[in-house]
């Protein structure tokens, strides 16, 4: 079924993203001294790709030879990445701004590893899965490693790499065996074709085809047991690249997984639960125990995101709509405490020594910044999962399908995990309230920076009134169960 | 909506404090000035308002009042607020208690004194919250909110050790919750709703309940707190500045109590039978053992903080007595101690202003330089001990009296409480303030000044009033726990029903 000339609506975003950067690079190429307006572009590319995938409608349609598809889940977790990606240019301004190194390829790698996310998100075949992957992990490769003349930042770029291959590759064979075992790489044909075998009839090498592709995935969310690159590359990358890692990537990849779990491979949930049950307590738990002994923020973050992931993972365990609903909203929230968070981090700077990453750095930051330190304390809560905070209603949508699933004993040990995560984020507290002044940081003066941080807390703030939340809810609803009705 | 939402204006009266003292700005003495007059300005407005609620309040109805509905998440989770006799008692607690703890911080808070107003009033907020509420979600949200106030109280302005101290708080009472939240879901999944008097009608399965008590009870039993988890109490007791401690007393202890009343009873009512005998248990070993561990402590706020579990575990058993005078005197015991706890640590907060130490030994003789102070220390000291006329004494008797018909053993075991009470109280009396007045750095203290008298005053009323005259709070939650008795005798009787029907077959 190929058409001659293939629906080009609901691309216009990726395409005209895709254009936009070879744009961007060109300007940057040519004028001299465009790093500005470079980056500036690139989020007004960024704003009217939004735009354009808004406009493109919630409708479930299939286009490129069904190796692409739009619907409602792609274009809420587009929405996302893109909102992500957008952040991260703008914190960047500011990070390059005062550390220097300011180049115009950052911006144009970035845009690129967003289409190549948006790709991912609307994946609906092997083949065009694997593309959107590795463009945004190329991508995120050279961002990883963006400082060069930075060991740590090198080292970061390298890990990332090579673990990143390594993980490709085991995606790319899982894809191979599922197509020789199938004999198809779409995911509708794979979906008819799994449910003509009937209940356990899937082909044993088809279900380790999928046990490869679901790990070759559970690197890109970082989740246990592949999680060991995160880390070191969030340590290691500037600050405004973490923020965007920690965030983006994530959120694409974790749509795609969705998708491959539900739709090509929906009648296989007993072969899949048990991996992807594993996979979200070790994460939970390594997430929490791990990061107790942190000293470095942002290492801290990179466990603190392993342990977000598996409550994520959560929500698709149930393994119906009211759990992908859960899964959206968590990403949702997720990206608005990280981000406000990065922003705090970036703006740990001092005179003399620069950024600043040490948690002790912090210490009495409730006396010399007494907003900031209230903004941190925010977000820590709401990591925490604390009501009323956002991050308590991230967890309370995930909890409730699996709780109705009948997972009972799971339920419980996410939330002691999320006891355990409650002592290392008020320990940041504790620092910023309860210990003596460390010298002060110098004040942050970016307007941008301001505003988005600001937005964020009250966004986590008032999160529990329902005009706030109710679009996110409403929107997370109908994109959920567009997708669980094929 | 058909009147006005008088809870909800109550509830969220003291946020409208913290954004006025969050728009102060300006010189730092200017600041705290201001900051400590809008807290209190709002605290007694918001202590006036709620008094509309003891004046219209129906006592004639056993339903709930002054119901608010609103939708918030939607799927069956609402914002819904309404009181009725049981919690109605505890939002004027708390209304009442807190104007005390804002003057009690009035000159001994120097540093920070803008922070530690807004921590005092989000905290009356959300416990104001946890007492009004009538959605599972909501009661969930407000509850564990109060830690992040609680926690930093502690935190900032307490003690040497005070960073262990509300790291214990809030951890083990966040453990405690989340179990709570579990359950809240599995009844959530059960019912389809999280409205509170809709589940007090639903019918969980026995089995379910079992296992939905326990972690109710995992919750409670902390914030109660019970033996053996009460250990977080005698630290953050100790470390909290004296109108933390007075809070912690006065109100957040009453949550527990209050949680079993609104939720494990009505709720899994063939669990809480089944499993009274490990709340008699524990509550008979909570009464002794830290009685006699009270006897013992040579902190005066330790001292105070142990006899408060000894009090809580006279709660537990009234309520798990299943009958009107247990439950009665449940709720006058909590709300007596709300006034006499508070107090006995006003007291020591007096002191500790003066000398900066808890020790008890640093201290005898007082009553020859700080007569008032004396008067004072002493009718609370009785008040707590339970002599007749007070309170205590009110709340004890109809606790016994419940608890005496379900088993004279375990009314025995709770009378030992009551005499080594008088003997950990008037030993501690005894110590600090009779003897002769020798120590030299006592020689100058002042005995107690305007402020403090003024702070006194209505809870001496208050306790009197309660111990001499009951009726007038009786009045409110009579027909309320008369409901509940009955409520409970109810399902009670359907299940042995259905038992029989079972063994029949």
């Amino acid at each position: 079924m190929t058409e001659l000339f293939p629906n080009l609506d609901i691309a216009y975003g990726e395409i005209f993203l895709s254009v936009g950067a070879m744009a961007l690079l060109m300007i940057g190429v040519f004028k001299k001294d465009s790093v500005n307006l470079v980056s500036w572009l690139a989020v007004a590319f960024m704003a009217i790709t939004l735009f354009l995938t808004i406009a493109a409608g919630g409708e479930q349609t299939y286009t490129f030879s069904n190796l692409f598809v739009a619907d409602g889940l792609t274009q809420f977790m587009k929405v996302l990445v893109l909102v992500a990606a957008a952040l991260a240019v703008i914190m960047s301004r500011e990070f390059f701004k005062l550390e220097g190194d300011d180049r115009f390829e950052f911006p144009v790698l970035l845009v690129l590893a967003t289409v190549g996310m948006m790709v991912m998100v609307s994946a609906n075949d092997l083949m065009s899965l694997y593309m959107g992957i590795e463009l945004q992990s190329l991508s995120l490769y050279v961002l990883a490693a963006f400082k060069r003349d930075s060991e740590r930042s090198t080292e970061a770029g390298l890990k990332y790499f090579v673990l990143g291959a390594l993980s490709s590759g085991i995606l790319l064979y899982g894809c191979s065996l599922v197509y020789g075992f199938i004999g198809s790489t779409n995911f509708s044909s794979i979906a008819a074709a799994i449910s003509n075998m009937g209940e356990g009839g899937a082909p044993i090498g088809a279900i380790v085809g999928l046990v490869f592709v679901l790990s070759g995935l559970a690197f890109k969310i970082s989740a246990v047991p592949f999680h060991m690159w995160t880390p070191d590359v969030y340590e290691g990358s500037q600050t405004p690249v973490t923020a965007f890692f920690a965030v983006a990537p994530k959120v694409a990849a974790l749509a795609l997984l969705a998708r491959t779990l539900y739709v090509p491979f929906g009648d296989m949930v007993g072969s899949w639960a048990q991996v992807v049950i594993f996979m979200s307590v070790a994460s939970m738990i390594l997430g929490s125990f791990a990061a107790i002994m942190q000293t470095n923020i942002k290492r801290l973050m990179a466990y603190s995101s392993i342990g977000h992931v598996g409550f994520a993972l959560l929500g698709l365990i149930a393994g119906n709509a009211e759990g992908l609903r859960g899964v959206m909203i968590y990403m949702a929230i997720y990206l608005v405490m990280n981000v406000g968070m990065f922003v705090c981090i970036m703006s740990m700077r001092r005179k003399e020594e620069g950024m600043v990453e040490d948690i002790n750095e912090l210490s009495g930051l409730g006396q010399n910044h007494p907003v900031m330190a209230a903004f941190i304390s925010i977000f820590m809560f709401s990591l925490a999962g604390v009501p009323p905070l956002a991050g308590f209603f991230a967890k309370w949508y995930v909890i409730i399908p699996i709780v109705n699933a009948g997972y009972f004993s799971l339920a419980t040990i996410a939330v002691l995990t999320s006891v355990v995560g409650a002592y290392y984020y008020i320990r940041i507290v504790k620092v910023m309230y309860f210990d003596d002044p460390a010298e002060e940081f110098v004040a942050q003066k970016s307007f941008p920076m301001k505003i988005i941080v600001t937005l964020c807390a009250v966004l986590v703030l008032a999160f529990i009134i329902p005009q706030i939340s109710s679009p996110v809810l409403d929107s997370a609803s109908a994109a959920a169960s567009s997708l669980s009705h094929n | 909506m058909e009147y006005f939402p008088i809870l909800s204006a109550i509830t969220f009266l003291p946020l409208l404090g913290v954004l006025i003292i969050l728009s102060i700005n300006g010189e730092k003495e200017i600041v705290e000035r201001n900051a400590r007059n809008a807290a209190l300005l709002t605290t007694v407005a918001t202590f006036l308002f709620s008094l509309v609620l003891w004046f219209s309040f129906d006592k004639t109805t056993a339903g709930f009042q002054f119901v608010e509905n609103a939708g918030w998440l939607g799927g069956g989770i609402q914002y819904k607020m309404g009181i009725d006799g049981i919690s109605v008692l505890f939002v004027l607690l708390t209304t009442f208690i807190m104007p005390i703890c804002i003057l009690c911080g009035w000159n001994t808070i120097k540093s920070r004194v803008k922070e530690y107003m807004i921590a005092f009033l989000l905290l009356e907020c959300f416990m104001i919250g946890v007492f009004c509420t009538l959605d599972l979600v909501l009661f969930y949200v407000f509850f564990e909110a109060g830690l992040i106030p609680m926690f930093l109280i502690i935190g900032v302005w307490g003690g040497d050790n005070r960073v262990y101290a509300a790291y214990k708080l809030f951890l083990y009472t966040l453990l405690g919750s989340v179990l709570m939240l579990v359950a809240m879901l599995y009844m959530y999944g059960q019912a389809g709703t999280t409205d509170i008097p809709t589940l007090m009608q639903h019918s969980f399965d026995p089995h379910a309940q079992i296992w939905l008590f326990l972690a109710f009870f995992a919750s409670f039993a902390v914030k109660m707190p019970m033996w053996p988890v009460h250990t977080w109490l005698p630290d953050a007791h100790v470390q909290a500045p004296t109108a933390g401690s007075v809070i912690l007393a006065g109100i957040l202890l009453k949550m527990g109590g209050y949680g079993f009343l609104r939720f494990s009873l009505p709720m899994f009512p063939v669990a809480s039978e089944e499993l009274a005998w490990l709340i008699y248990a524990l509550s008979c070993i909570a009464i002794i053992y830290t009685s006699l561990v009270a006897l013992r402590q040579t902190d005066m706020k330790k001292l105070i903080a142990y006899s408060s579990v000894a009090h809580m575990g006279f709660v537990t058993l009234g309520i798990f007595a299943f009958n009107v005078q247990g439950i009665e005197g449940a709720i006058i015991v909590m709300l007596a101690h709300g006034f006499v706890a508070s107090a006995l640590f006003l007291c020591v907060g007096v002191v500790y202003d003066r000398l900066h130490t808890r020790d008890i030994d640093r201290y005898g003789g007082l009553v020859n330089i700080m007569p008032k102070y004396a008067f004072v220390f002493m009718f609370f000291t009785m008040a707590s001990v339970g002599l007749p006329g007070t309170a205590n004494f009110v709340g004890e008797v109809l606790v016994l009296v419940g608890i005496f018909k379900v088993s004279s053993w375990v009314a025995f075991f709770a009378l030992f409480g009551v005499i080594l009470g008088a003997a950990y109280m008037l030993y501690l009396y005894r110590r600090v303030v009779f003897g002769e007045l020798t120590k030299d750095d006592l020689k100058s203290m002042l005995d107690m000044d305007k402020r403090e008298i003024l702070i006194f005053t209505p809870l001496v009323i208050l306790t009197l009033w309660m111990g001499i005259y009951p009726t007038t709070f009786m009045d409110f939650i009579h027909v309320s726990v008369d409901n509940l008795v009955v409520q409970h005798e109810a399902s009670m009787a359907t299940y042995h029903a259905a038992l029989e029907t079972v063994a029949g077959h």
